[in-house]
């Protein structure tokens, strides 16, 4: 195969828009009468649509495509689905279907978009689902990703938005993959460091998933585009504050020295200007600033879990092989939404 | 003082920083660096950039879709010229920065300077103990022929060797002589190198020093 994937501006949830774009969009946009059973929508920010079809079942309904982020397509393929198939965990449900959703380049060797799929399927099944169909269009760049189903029962549904002053908060991955994928893009991070990202984007959030299931959460969400500051922020609501410890932030070792070498994107400055004003940062490093504003794929759960149990979450959470660490807790309102310490 | 312009008008981040930081490198004397950029959040993080680094920097919109940021870019080991603003020139030239500059050391033998094997033994772990104590680390430290046993099981300088190395030092044994010496599975710290890459880090050396 000669042709490589045509490597886009900026791959994976770095390419999403910014959110402050965003909300002025959505907030246009009618909103008709509204359907009871409609349990969350995007008025609420949360990770997936649910919708109530009797009193047992809801639905859970998500979609997310990018483009690259690596150059091998078999291996973009499991980023791509293992990213849209974590919102469901993160709304507290199990897979049910995935449709793939697929752009791709009409002169592009149809192998690579083989490789790509091969990639999604695999982890659709590793997830317990199906893959029910999909739909293809012509593109000039290659775009891939799933439109997931998936099932909950509607009193365990996990919101984003419940947590409680108390709470403490459990991050299931380390961050930094978007400043590595961004050092690689320009031939500036070391093998190790890619693979590292490879892993940690490739690992389905069904593992912690089955774990928090287990104990008391509040409140739950995916870190993706808006990153770790920007999902705490609407995790908040408005209603609590934080208090984040930087030292036990998990990160992976790469994504700092890309920071210190300024292997900076476009949407880590994005989300620092939608979220710097609610963030107070004590002496915390401008690297590990970088890595709070990094923009994920296919980022760990962030959860607000009942402080009694958060012990042993992470120590069940750990067994399982997951880099999960207690990195702060919500309390009452602030002057400050989010202190960094 | 010389002024450079660096267009990165149709770039997307990170590549108007990269091709500064470029330019930059290649720098010999203090100078002012123009960067050309098309959208808001470039002139944000080149001048994120620049903050952090500690030149001075301001930024302007020119037109539509361009953007120009200037930044006051000072090279270390030359003097202030008297027009820059001296606080912040002066907060570059007082923290210690390990990486800055390529400074390069070659250990090429066992031991020190000629005469007495005793001695020369002794002054090299002086020596390698005494670079652990400077304000700027080198960048990497060759070591080949006899050399190698600095960096093998029974070397005295292993402990500051693996300071010089978690600070950031690229620490190189070359291959070739540790097979020679017997010595491949003893190597305890760094990685192990060939001659190309021997060769490129002397080239690439601003700075070479070779006690022995």
């Amino acid at each position: 195969m000669e042709e490589k994937i045509q490597f886009c501006k900026g791959g994976g949830c770095t390419a999403k828009l910014g959110p402050g774009m965003l909300n002025r969009v959505l907030e246009c946009l009618p909103k008709g009468t509204r359907d009871e059973n409609l349990l969350i929508g995007y008025d609420s920010h949360d990770d997936a649509a649910v919708y109530k079809v009797n009193d047992e079942q809801a639905i859970v309904q998500t979609l997310d495509f990018f483009p690259p982020m690596v150059e091998d397509p078999y291996i973009f393929g499991q980023i791509a689905a293992t990213n849209a198939l974590s919102d469901i965990y993160a709304m507290g449900g199990r897979v049910l279907t995935a449709l793939n959703i697929v752009c791709f380049p009409e002169k592009m060797d149809l192998n690579i978009l083989g490789q790509i799929m091969m990639g999604g399927a695999e982890k659709v099944q590793e997830a317990g689902g199906s893959l029910a169909g999909g739909h293809s269009i012509v593109d000039e760049s290659v775009k891939y990703g799933l439109s997931v189903t998936g099932i909950v029962h509607p009193d365990r549904i996990l919101a984003n938005n419940g947590c409680q002053a108390g709470d403490v908060l459990i991050l299931t991955k380390k961050l930094g993959v978007g400043l590595i994928c961004t050092a690689n893009r320009v031939g500036e991070a070391s093998e190790a460091d890619m693979e590292e990202a490879i892993r940690s984007m490739t690992t389905l959030n069904k593992y912690a998933a089955e774990v928090l299931y287990q104990h008391t959460v509040h409140a739950c969400t995916d870190v993706t585009g808006f990153s770790f500051l920007g999902h705490l922020h609407e995790m908040l609501d408005g209603r609590w504050s934080a208090v984040i410890e930087s030292k036990d932030i998990p990160y992976m070792e790469g994504a700092y020295h890309a920071a210190e070498e300024f292997y900076l994107t476009a949407a880590a400055q994005r989300n620092r200007n939608h979220v710097q004003e609610f963030v107070d940062f004590g002496d915390v490093s401008f690297a590990m600033e970088e890595i709070l504003f990094d923009p994920q794929t296919s980022g760990g759960l962030l959860a607000a879990v009942d402080a009694n149990e958060a012990e042993a979450i992470i120590r069940e959470l750990q067994a399982i092989g997951l880099p999960a660490r207690i990195v702060g807790q919500v309390t009452d309102k602030m002057e400050k939404e989010i202190v960094v310490r | 003082m010389s002024r450079i312009v660096v267009d990165a008008i149709g770039d997307a981040c990170p590549l108007p920083i990269v091709k500064t930081k470029n330019v930059i490198k290649e720098m010999k004397s203090s100078g002012t660096i123009e960067v050309l950029v098309d959208n808001e959040i470039a002139v944000q993080n080149l001048t994120k950039m620049a903050k952090i680094t500690g030149y001075p920097v301001s930024s302007k919109k020119l037109e539509e879709n361009k953007y120009l940021v200037t930044m006051e870019v000072t090279v270390a080991g030359e003097a202030q010229e008297p027009a820059q603003a001296p606080a912040e020139a002066e907060a570059v030239t007082c923290t210690p920065d390990a990486r800055k500059g390529n400074k390069v050391i070659v250990i090429s033998a066992n031991q020190m300077g000629s005469g007495s094997e005793e001695l020369g033994k002794t002054l090299l772990k002086g020596f390698i103990y005494a670079v652990t104590q400077q304000d700027e680390l080198p960048k990497t430290m060759l070591f080949y022929n006899s050399g190698v046993y600095m960096t093998c099981e029974d070397s005295p300088s292993l402990e500051d060797l693996k300071s010089l190395e978690a600070q950031g030092v690229n620490i190189m044994s070359c291959g070739t002589c540790l097979n020679y010496y017997g010595l491949s599975e003893q190597l305890m710290v760094g990685s192990v190198t060939n001659m190309y890459d021997i060769v490129e880090t002397m080239e690439k050396a601003d700075l070479l020093i070779k006690p022995c």
